[in-house]
């Protein structure tokens, strides 16, 4: 399980509170307005926000105070996944090898083969400036498969995308999720998303994040606020 | 830092190589040591007949020995101005040469029994004689030419020949001199650190004349075959420069420091010199002088200030300078 | 894009980064404090500050200001102008923007003179069109001098924050129709007050410690500076005490101008290299091309007529050059090297905010206190002179740290910004984020600050006067000793051949730095 006891964490004047527990291996959406903490809620997971308050457990260990690299989490950000000047093996080979040491054979054949697994077979000598954007997601995507952790968090990874590719994009995000039995926190402000994609929702909104409810359950009876949100 | 440090351990290398002689080690004036310098020479020759190592330290002279202290490696220090040697004589830091000053040929008096001279100049202002027509032939015409004749001067705060200026000024104008300075002003193109500077925007042509010295028209003559670079000559007299040698009283040499002074009044230092510091030797009767040097005009009349009068009379005159020159 | 507030949990690789930011500042302070301490142990206390004292300190402040408002502000239109026009020879015109800032000064002002003198070219074709002379020595001479040294910083400093504009606002622009008022408004003008403060204060600092420009073509004792009342009190006067207090008077006036300079300009940096293409939509009609034209053809002249006056003459003197001044060229490089080298390993840890001002201590030190309190401080230890070149070298670094830190600065931010989290998530080690991201990310600024170190470590005479060796001159101080020593000629051949291989160096580190840099 992933805790969050009594987490407040606050960016500049607002601040987030947060009390709940995920499962593992489930797929969550994270939906809200803009501006209502979401990312934030992402960041305190996966380490580049220290609560003021609280605790985060995972299967019942503290990692409140843990750095990024060394919580279960592996992250997809908004922008900037991959590093423009190296090219995809050595990228991913990083998830291997922080210390950056060019990847073995074997490294390179494990780079090899998840990139094979997201469809970019062959193209590990290519540049990331030499890719579509739906490329470099799935590179990305493939750099979370290589780093073996048992929870993804994805803040908005595909929103540059169009609908099409976004639903290839989500369906490769369940398949690496299936594969490494992770739980995995998609954060979008599209609400479609969520229906698709997540077995649980986690509605963030004025300060607070909500307790994940069942998908179906919580779009066929809106709480007033997700109302307000949905514009119905 | 890797060749920094290989670089230095070299250097320390080379020097430890060289300890098993005898060592004499000279502090000189930069100058002195390049290779167009009389450093070279008096290496060669001196080694010759002392059967040791001398070694030119080049660089900053005073300044340097004060810092050091009595724990200086310097045996003999060559090069100074007698605008320093007021300061160089209170530190104790010198010895007494024990030389005999008659061979002397200087235009003054001198018997300075710690600072012995190895060649003399005058200031002078120097002119290309194809470019200034009538060049003025006394101070006073000077101060009196029209204000589009350029001059190019050095500071006296930061240069010798600039600061020999200004006492020349005081020692023909004394009271008078600021007004001097005044009528001067218009003249001055501009004012330079150093005589490097000033020399090099003569040569250029941006101005008419430069206040150097009486000898450098020797220069151009034997060097270059030039003979129009005159020094004009004012009966008002010009003041004296002289470049001094002295014994470091902690010397772990003496003898061979002694063997150095003795060596800088021989007629083969004093031959040589002339032509290797581009001055008058200081012992050596004029009709021996090498060829360019005896054609020189020379003034008649020269002034100097002992260093008791010119450190009296320092601060009056960079004032009266600043003042005028200022306005 | 604003700096993400990032983490918290700091991780290893924060920790030894913020070590070597710590050790890196420690050795600027080291290097600037000790000497200037002995200086005043030496001294035995604080001296006093002459009658001239004030008015050379209001007389340094006011060039000081003059010179480095005139380089930023005739920057602007220059800059502007080289980075919306594309013309066969403009990156070479950018390249030798870097030249004037790399000659040593006595080789500069020759050239300067040569050109706006009494006698120069410009009177001589004021006085064919009938028109009466003008004059160079005074305090715009004064002003003019540090202009043409260091308004081809403020251009290249400010040309790269054009090229650093998101070519998506001028598309913007241009699809709003901006009048060229409200494009300087919009897209330019907050580049610009980003930029402008950060290099006013380095061109101030440089200018506050002018000492033969400003006297030379200042006409006499009006343009006197602190820096020559310094050199006046250390190689006259010995009053080692009044050298330290003005020397501690110069490092407050420098660090009140980068403080201010820090406050008003930029939080961030906004990355990517120079030669970036941008279209651009405005600037077509030809009253702009015209203008443009105009700032590029008298910035081309202003600062090459003087460089061509030094080659010219510099020709003749190339054939006089004896071995003597081949060595001293063979230890400048050697010099420009190592200190390139150390410049930038302590620059990298340096490119923030709190290091900018630090390494601003660099410049503001008077060269004469640091050589004379650097003597004192090795002298017990090891015998100076054989440490001449290596101790060149360092200082060399030291006095280059400012512009290598300017320039390295605004892309150093930008991609701390951009991969702080990318390099925490994955949990690189220091070394790997530093081989593998900073430094090929960084490689364009590195490429221009390594040239730039290199050219100005071969042009400066730096400290060297009381370290010289005979053995062991250095090209600048050749030119010197040939000028001493009446060869005009040969100096001019030995300055031609400095400005030969200050401006290779420079070349070849600034072109490296961009060839196949991608992305």
């Amino acid at each position: 399980m992933l805790k969050l006891e009594g987490v407040s964490v606050g960016a500049g004047d607002f601040a987030l509170d947060a009390d709940l527990a995920l499962a593992p291996g489930r797929r969550v959406a994270v939906i809200g307005p803009s501006g209502a903490g979401k990312s934030t809620l992402l960041d305190a997971i996966a380490g580049f926000r220290r609560p003021a308050r609280g605790r985060i457990l995972w299967g019942g260990q503290d990692v409140t105070e843990a750095p990024p690299d060394r919580r279960p989490v592996a992250s997809l950000f908004q922008e900037n996944n991959l590093f423009p000047h190296l090219d995809l093996v050595r990228n991913l080979g990083l998830a291997l090898r922080p210390d950056g040491a060019r990847p073995r054979r074997e490294a390179v054949a494990q780079v090899e083969a998840a990139l094979a697994r997201v469809g970019l077979a062959g193209l590990g000598g290519r540049r990331p400036g030499a890719l579509s954007g739906g490329q470099q997601g799935r590179a990305a995507l493939a750099r979370v498969l290589l780093q073996r952790r048992p929870i993804m968090a994805l803040d908005e990874p595909f929103s540059a995308l169009g609908p099409a590719l976004k639903a290839e994009m989500l369906e490769i995000v369940r398949d690496v999720a299936q594969e490494l039995g992770a739980l995995t926190l998609l954060v979008t402000h599209d609400p479609e998303d969520a229906r698709r994609f997540a077995e649980e929702v986690v509605f963030v909104a004025d300060g607070l994040a909500h307790p994940p409810v069942m998908t179906e359950a919580l779009f066929a009876d809106p709480p007033e606020a997700l109302r307000a949100y949905l514009g119905r | 830092m890797k060749r920094i440090m290989t670089l230095a351990a070299g250097c320390l290398a080379a020097t430890t190589a060289l300890a098993q002689e005898e060592v004499l080690t000279v502090y000189a004036g930069d100058y002195v040591a390049s290779e167009w310098g009389p450093g070279p020479k008096i290496e060669e020759m001196f080694e010759a007949r002392c059967d040791c190592d001398l070694q030119f330290k080049p660089g900053e002279l005073l300044p340097r020995l004060l810092l050091e202290g009595e724990r200086t490696e310097a045996d003999i220090v060559f090069g100074l101005n007698t605008d320093v040697t007021k300061r160089a004589r209170e530190s104790g830091l010198f010895a007494p040469h024990g030389q005999d000053l008659s061979p002397l040929t200087l235009p003054v008096e001198w018997d300075d029994e710690v600072f012995l001279p190895f060649d003399y100049s005058h200031t002078a202002f120097v002119y290309d004689s194809t470019r200034l027509d009538n060049p003025p032939e006394s101070f006073e015409a000077l101060l009196e030419a029209p204000d589009d004749l350029s001059i190019v001067i050095q500071d006296p705060r930061s240069s010798i020949s600039g600061l020999a200026l200004v006492l020349w000024v005081q020692a023909v104008y004394g009271d008078e001199a600021e007004m001097a300075w005044e009528r001067l002003a218009p003249k001055i193109l501009t004012v330079t650190k150093g005589w490097s500077e000033s020399y090099g925007l003569f040569t250029d042509g941006e101005a008419d004349m430069v206040l150097s010295y009486t000898t450098s028209p020797a220069y151009h003559a034997i060097a270059e075959g030039d003979e129009t670079k005159k020094a004009a000559i004012f009966p008002e007299g010009h003041y004296f420069l002289v470049e001094l040698a002295a014994k470091v009283a902690g010397t772990d040499q003496p003898e061979l420091a002694d063997d150095f002074l003795a060596f800088i009044l021989s007629e083969d230092f004093q031959k040589m010199i002339a032509t290797g510091n581009w001055s008058i030797p200081s012992a050596l009767p004029r009709d021996q002088w090498p060829e360019g040097f005896r054609d020189l005009r020379l003034p008649e009349e020269v002034l100097f200030y002992s260093e008791e009068e010119a450190a009296a009379r320092k601060d009056e005159a960079i004032g009266a300078w600043r003042r005028a020159l200022s306005r | 894009m604003a700096a993400r507030a990032v983490a918290v949990s700091g991780g290893r690789g924060q920790a030894v980064s913020r070590m070597a930011a710590a050790l890196a500042g420690a050795g600027v302070i080291a290097l600037t404090l000790v000497p200037v301490a002995a200086v005043l142990f030496r001294a035995g206390g604080w001296g006093q500050l002459g009658p001239g004292d004030w008015q050379a300190l209001r007389f340094t402040l006011l060039q000081a200001t003059l010179s480095a408002a005139f380089s930023v502000l005739l920057a602007i239109p220059v800059a502007r102008a080289l980075a919306r026009r594309r013309f066969p020879g403009r990156g070479l015109l950018v390249a030798l923007l870097g030249a004037p800032f790399i000659l040593p000064v006595i080789v500069a002002v020759l050239g300067l003179i040569a050109v706006f003198g009494r006698s120069g070219l410009l009177n001589s074709g004021l006085e064919a069109l009938g028109l009466p002379p003008m004059t160079i020595y005074g305090l715009h001479g004064v002003v003019i001098a540090h202009v043409f040294f260091n308004l081809p910083l403020a251009t290249r400093l400010l040309l790269q924050g054009w090229l650093s504009l998101p070519a998506e606002r001028f598309r913007l622009a241009a699809s709003l129709g901006l009048t060229p008022w409200a494009m300087i408004r919009v897209l330019e003008w907050p580049m610009i007050r980003r930029i402008a403060p950060g290099a006013f204060a380095v061109i101030f600092v440089i200018c506050l410690s002018s000492f033969a420009v400003a006297l030379t073509l200042g006409g006499g004792p009006r343009a006197t500076t602190v820096e020559l009342a310094i050199y006046q009190a250390v190689r006259f006067d010995f009053d080692l005490g009044r050298a330290a207090l003005l020397s501690v008077i110069q490092l407050g006036l420098a660090a009140v101008a980068g403080l201010v300079a820090l406050r008003l300009g930029g939080e961030q940096g906004f990355g990517v290299g120079l030669d970036r293409r941008i279209d651009r939509w405005d600037g077509r009609t030809p009253a702009a091309r015209a203008i443009d034209l105009v700032w590029i053809v008298a910035v081309a002249l202003f600062l090459m007529m003087p460089l061509a006056t030094v080659v010219w003459r510099g020709l003749p003197g190339l054939a006089a050059l004896g071995a003597g001044t081949w060595e001293a060229a063979w230890h400048s490089v050697t010099v420009a090297l190592g200190s390139t080298a150390i410049c930038l390993l302590w620059a990298l840890p340096l490119a923030s905010r709190r290091g900018e001002v630090l390494g601003l201590a660099g410049i503001a030190l008077s060269p004469l206190v640091l050589g004379t309190g650097l003597f004192l401080v090795l002298r017990p230890v090891v015998n100076p002179l054989s440490l001449a070149l290596p101790v060149t070298a360092l200082i060399n670094a030291l006095v280059a740290l400012p512009f290598a830190l300017r320039i390295l600065r605004p892309e150093a931010e930008a991609i701390r910004a951009d991969y702080s989290r990318l390099r925490q998530a994955l949990g690189l080690t220091p070394l790997a984020w530093f081989r593998l991201v900073l430094l090929p990310r960084l490689r364009r600024p590195l490429g221009f600050a390594a040239g730039l170190t290199a050219a100005l470590s071969m042009g400066d005479l730096g400290v060297i006067a009381l370290f010289a060796d005979p053995d062991r001159a250095t090209l600048p101080l050749q030119v010197y000793r040939l000028m001493g020593a009446y060869r005009m000629e040969a100096a001019g051949g030995a300055a031609l051949l400095l400005l030969g291989l200050s401006f290779a160096a420079f070349w070849m580190f600034d072109r490296g730095g961009r060839v196949n840099a991608e992305a």
